[in-house]
């Protein structure tokens, strides 16, 4: 933190618009005091990763949205096999039929018993336990309620065993937990954002309490306030810079992490929840935001230290 | 008023209380010209360094005028002071350096505040700090520096922008009689190029090493002439307002 190259980096640059590069080497930097930049550093990574958090929730909910709006499963619940064979037959006629209906997919005996073996063993299936019929049926709209009891009614005469379920239904609770998973990240996000400001805040304050003696004389000299806001507000902008940078590594870094911890899972649902071009954008103004709230800090201290001067 | 467009300061009648107290400055009133060199004297606590503090625009008089360069400064908006500012050298009581800063990069403060191009401070801050003695110590930074040395460097950066009025707040108080005398005749010669020299000092000895200059007393916080009128040595066409005499 105390490194001499760079304070007269910042001195070069705090008065480079009064007389060129080397003109600056006036005020020695203002440098954060301390842990600040850490401080900064680890406010902006909690962000990014909470920012990250909600975004890639939001980009999960709405693919899975998508995905299962048009969704509907219709299942023939019928203890007889050729009984419910006849029905699933009879409603893939009434499905083929229905101008409401885009696709649909009677789920092969395989699929199902693949899907049933972890819970009812090798060859289930095949004997003691009757198993539902499933089809798939992708809907031209959505699969609102009433979709669904239309779709049910149609189907009521020719296939009584038939029951018609929305995706999104059976999925409701799930969108119920990520709308609060996701409530919890603004909450995060704009409680992480108050207290970064707060010490991005304190720090540049305190940065300019220990050189109040500097800025007086410089103020003596006949500097400006635009001169002396100047040359602090660059030299504490630069060091929210370096935490932020840091900042937003470490939540990158930790993005990954839970990432790919995430894709562990395996689960299409989870695979809809990466981060689109935008989400970057937004996640890499997080330190930006560090910085600018500095530099306006820095300056309006500056400024508020300078009026009490004559 | 012809008197006062010549002047280049003009205090008319000023006080000076700082927060409630009484008035530590009263009814001063008096005219520096252009080229003259001043002493200021006065026991402790008389009132030397408020008075000056009025002169380098770094307080506010509780009552009075003041004009300087042919402006009146005590109505003059915030913005406009920092111009008025660079106009004059400042040697502070406490020299008030700059601690993070080389005493090279101390001395060309002034330079840089007004934007002089860099490359024309090289040679003149080079030059001064050799006048004042201090060209092998131009690294080090204010904190080891003697009282002496961080004096001289005050004074070498008061002087640096060749100011139209110099202030200096017992500027030998802590060297010895022979750069005290050296000083002075950095004064003296900053002087002669025109530049108005006001020396605050409670050294009398100093008062008769500048035989032109013109002599102002306070005591407990009043001009000793309360005509405000300087005249020492009397000397014709000189500071002299007339009057009094
Ligand atoms: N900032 C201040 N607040 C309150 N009182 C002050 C302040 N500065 C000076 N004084 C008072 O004003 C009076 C004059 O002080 P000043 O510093 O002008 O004296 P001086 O003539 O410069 O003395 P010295 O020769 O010791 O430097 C003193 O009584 C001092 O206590
Ligand atoms: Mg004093």
């Amino acid at each position: 933190m105390s490194a001499r190259p760079g304070l007269n980096r910042a001195l070069r640059r705090g008065f480079a618009p009064f007389g060129g590069e080397r003109a600056a080497r006036l005020v020695p930097h203002a440098r954060l005091a301390g842990p600040m930049p850490w401080v900064i550093a680890i406010m902006v990574a909690l962000t990014v990763i909470a920012a990250a958090g909600g975004l890639a929730l939001q980009n999960m909910a709405d693919n899975a949205r998508a995905e299962l709006a048009g969704g509907a499963t219709v299942q023939v619940l019928e203890a007889l096999e050729q009984e419910r064979e006849r029905q699933a037959e009879a409603v893939e006629q009434v499905l083929s039929a229905d101008p409401d209906v885009a696709t649909y997919r009677r789920v092969p005996e395989a699929e199902l018993e693949a899907l049933l073996e972890p819970w009812l063993g090798v060859g289930a299936t095949d004997s003691a336990v009757p198993v539902p019929a499933l089809i798939d049926v992708r809907l031209r709209g959505v699969a609102d309620l009433a979709a669904v009891e239309r779709l049910q009614a149609r189907l009521a005469e020719a296939a009584p065993g038939a029951r018609v379920d929305a995706q999104s239904s059976w999925l409701g609770p799930v969108f119920g937990v990520i709308a609060a998973l996701q409530w919890l990240a603004i909450a995060l996000v704009a409680l992480l954002a108050l207290t970064s400001a707060t010490a991005v805040w304190l720090a540049a304050r305190s940065a300019l309490g220990s050189n109040r003696n500097t800025i007086e004389i410089i103020h003596l000299l006949g500097g400006t306030d635009g001169q002396i806001a100047r040359i602090f507000q660059r030299s504490i902008a630069q060091d929210a810079l370096l935490g932020g940078i840091a900042g937003l590594a470490i939540g990158l870094a930790g993005m990954v992490v839970l990432a790919r911890q995430f894709r562990q899972l395996g689960s299409g649902m989870v695979a809809g929840g990466g981060l689109a071009p935008v989400d970057w954008i937004v996640l890499g103004a997080i330190p930006l935001a560090g910085v600018v709230i500095a530099t306006i800090t820095a300056r309006v201290t500056v400024l508020a230290a300078l009026r009490k001067m004559l | 008023m012809s008197d006062s467009d010549s002047a280049i300061v003009s205090f008319d009648n000023v006080g000076l209380r700082y927060g409630t107290d009484s008035e530590v400055l009263r009814d001063i009133s008096f005219t520096l010209y252009p080229g003259s060199f001043y002493f200021l004297t006065g026991a402790s606590g008389a009132g030397k360094t408020s008075l000056l503090k009025l002169l380098y625009l770094a307080q506010r008089p509780s009552r009075g005028a003041i004009r300087m360069f042919g402006t009146d400064v005590i109505t003059l908006p915030r913005g406009r002071l920092p111009e008025f500012r660079r106009r004059l050298g400042v040697v502070f009581q406490d020299f008030r350096l700059v601690p993070h800063l080389s005493a090279f990069d101390n001395v060309a403060l002034p330079l840089r505040v007004s934007g002089v191009d860099e490359a024309d401070v090289a040679k003149p801050v080079a030059d001064m700090l050799d006048w004042v003695g201090l060209s092998h110590r131009h690294e080090a930074r204010p904190a080891t520096l003697s009282g002496g040395e961080q004096q001289r460097v005050a004074i070498a950066r008061a002087v640096i922008g060749r100011p139209d009025l110099l202030v200096a707040d017992e500027p030998t108080g802590n060297v010895d009689p022979e750069m005290a005398l050296k000083l002075l005749r950095l004064f003296e010669a900053l002087n002669r190029l025109g530049t108005t020299v006001v020396v605050a000092t409670h050294d009398v000895h100093l008062l008769k090493k500048v035989p032109e200059s013109l002599i102002m007393r306070l005591d407990k916080g009043r001009l000793a002439d309360p005509t405000g009128v300087l005249r020492y040595p009397p000397r014709a066409g000189r500071g002299a307002e007339g009057g009094g005499a």
